[in-house]
């Protein structure tokens, strides 16, 4: 009994092993195919160029509402990463299971010694790196250079904009996961992908406002609200630790620095969208591995 | 004089399928052994890809289906380790041919050597390949650096779709002479839509309609 209970513990251990084997494979394979695709090149040119156009144009020397040197810079390269990040780890991310689906390729690759887990987080995990490296590089750029040229470097706010801008990816990728493994076809996986985009934007402020306004909702509920849109989540915790006086913040962070600390809601800001974009990969991963995967 | 033991390798009980209230497969059941070499033919919607994908465990599915005597969903790893593959149309993968033999060579645990020696077999010179992506291959140069993977492999099931679509006649050969070859105590599905061509190479043809065997024919020729 003792010798079977061993044997099991065993066939177990080496069943966990495989799976982490076929998910590092997955994620190598797919990493390899991503940095040969147009997209990602697109994508680092764009957040590299970023960096050093607004370092050219010399915004590290202009003042606006207390932010100046590379406090400025990292700030606008936030709000800017806040409009693209979302919609392009959406639409380049939502076809990765839908995809592989319909060009047969998951057709050839689950024919291999490959878990249905491996494959989903292993795609899951490359996407992620692909995603975040070339945003992470710009903004880790943007310090190295700015202290090589004698600007004071706000290492606090890169720590925290760092861990941010992974939190946010992740959060969109396991949506994008979620969508596209549930999806029957790559343009009903765009389309909804577009749709959630547009009303997590819409919800920032406007929709808010005129909730708070036209229904007279109470202030709790549009709280709520906004804490529960990823994007506002991230808006918001961009901009706490500066200006005192919620200027530049938007109604809807207003009222949520209002009713929360400015430290527990960072740890919010990042926890949150870590354990959404986790749930949305679980359901993902579930619908993939239970439902025919062609 | 060993005696071989004639082992189910693949055992079918009331098999069903259905997509969106569609019945593909209809509660079909068969055994498939290990020595047997057996042509699965029938017209397009037959059914045939359906029943090999219920095998390789892509489909949820009615009815009892065991590979090994082991679930093709829940088990796959044990099953999928056993299993070559050729599929009816190559998928446009975008590794490089070098990096998709290091990914088979590492998820197969088998020598690319291996790989290799049955792709020069079909005509395809890996080593003047290496650096190109797959998918950017003629379907030809594709379809033999399939086979050469499932070939390579030393496995007990080899369930080849249409495998000789894209060969050139002169592979097409090699290819037959090589299945010929291979070992007999591994159990060979392939469907083809030419039984003419397979027909010296096989000795049991099921026959499928609308999801059910109309005819299972054992042969005596090979």
């Amino acid at each position: 009994m003792n010798r079977f209970g061993n044997l099991q513990e065993l066939e177990t251990m080496q069943r966990t092993l495989f799976t982490h084997s076929s998910l590092i494979q997955i994620m190598n394979a797919d990493i390899r195919q991503n940095l040969r695709s147009k997209w990602f090149w697109t994508y680092s040119i764009l957040f590299g160029g970023f960096v050093a156009v607004m370092f050219s144009t010399g915004i590290t020397e202009s003042q606006i509402i207390g932010f100046v040197g590379l406090s400025r810079l990292m700030v606008t390269f936030m709000q800017v990463s806040m409009v693209i990040l979302p919609i392009y780890v959406l639409i380049t991310t939502v076809r990765s299971v839908v995809g592989d689906r319909e060009s047969n390729v998951m057709e050839y690759m689950l024919s291999l010694p490959v878990s249905f887990s491996g494959y989903f987080w292993g795609k899951f995990s490359a996407k992620f790196l692909v995603t975040y490296i070339p945003v992470f590089i710009a903004l880790l750029g943007a310090a190295v250079y700015g202290n090589f040229t004698k600007l004071d470097v706000p290492w606090d706010l890169f720590a925290l904009y760092s861990a941010l801008l992974a939190s946010m990816i992740f959060c969109f990728l396991g949506i994008s996961m979620f969508i596209s493994a549930v999806s029957h076809s790559q343009d009903l996986a765009i389309s909804t992908a577009f749709i959630l985009w547009l009303l997590l934007v819409a919800f920032l402020d406007l929709i808010l406002m005129g909730l708070l306004l036209k229904l007279r909702l109470d202030a709790g509920t549009v709280i709520g609200l906004g804490m529960i849109n990823p994007l506002q989540v991230f808006r918001t915790a961009v901009l706490v630790l500066f200006d005192p006086e919620l200027t530049v913040m938007g109604a809807a962070s207003y009222f949520i620095l209002d009713t929360v600390s400015r430290g527990w809601f960072i740890i919010f800001a990042i926890a949150y969208p870590i354990i959404l974009g986790a749930l949305f990969g679980w359901f993902g991963n579930y619908f993939f591995k239970t439902r025919d995967i062609i | 004089m060993t005696q071989q033991l004639n082992k189910t390798f693949v055992k079918i009980e009331k098999l069903s399928k259905s997509f969106k209230q569609q019945l593909v497969i209809d509660a079909l059941s068969v055994d498939l052994m290990s020595d047997q070499r057996i042509a699965l033919i029938g017209q397009n919607g037959a059914g045939k890809t359906t029943l090999i994908r219920c095998i390789l465990g892509q489909y949820n599915f009615e009815g009892k289906l065991d590979v090994f005597g082991l679930n093709p969903r829940k088990d796959r790893r044990e099953i999928l380790q056993q299993i070559g593959f050729v599929p009816q149309t190559p998928p446009p993968i975008k590794l490089t041919v070098n990096e998709l033999i290091h990914f088979f060579e590492r998820i197969t645990k088998t020598d690319a050597a291996a790989f290799k020696n049955i792709s020069s077999k079909l005509g395809l010179e890996i080593d003047q390949n290496l650096h190109k992506p797959f998918y950017k291959l003629s379907g030809g140069m594709k379809q033999k650096l399939l086979i050469s993977f499932a070939l390579g492999r030393q496995v007990k099931i080899l369930l080849l779709d249409e495998p000789s679509a894209n060969l050139d006649p002169q592979a097409r050969e090699i290819l037959f002479a090589l299945l010929k070859n291979y070992s007999k105590d591994t159990l060979m599905i392939l469907s083809s839509h030419r039984m003419d061509e397979i027909k010296d190479l096989v000795n049991r043809v099921i026959e499928m309609d609308l999801g059910k065997i109309v005819l299972d024919k054992s042969l005596t020729n090979t």
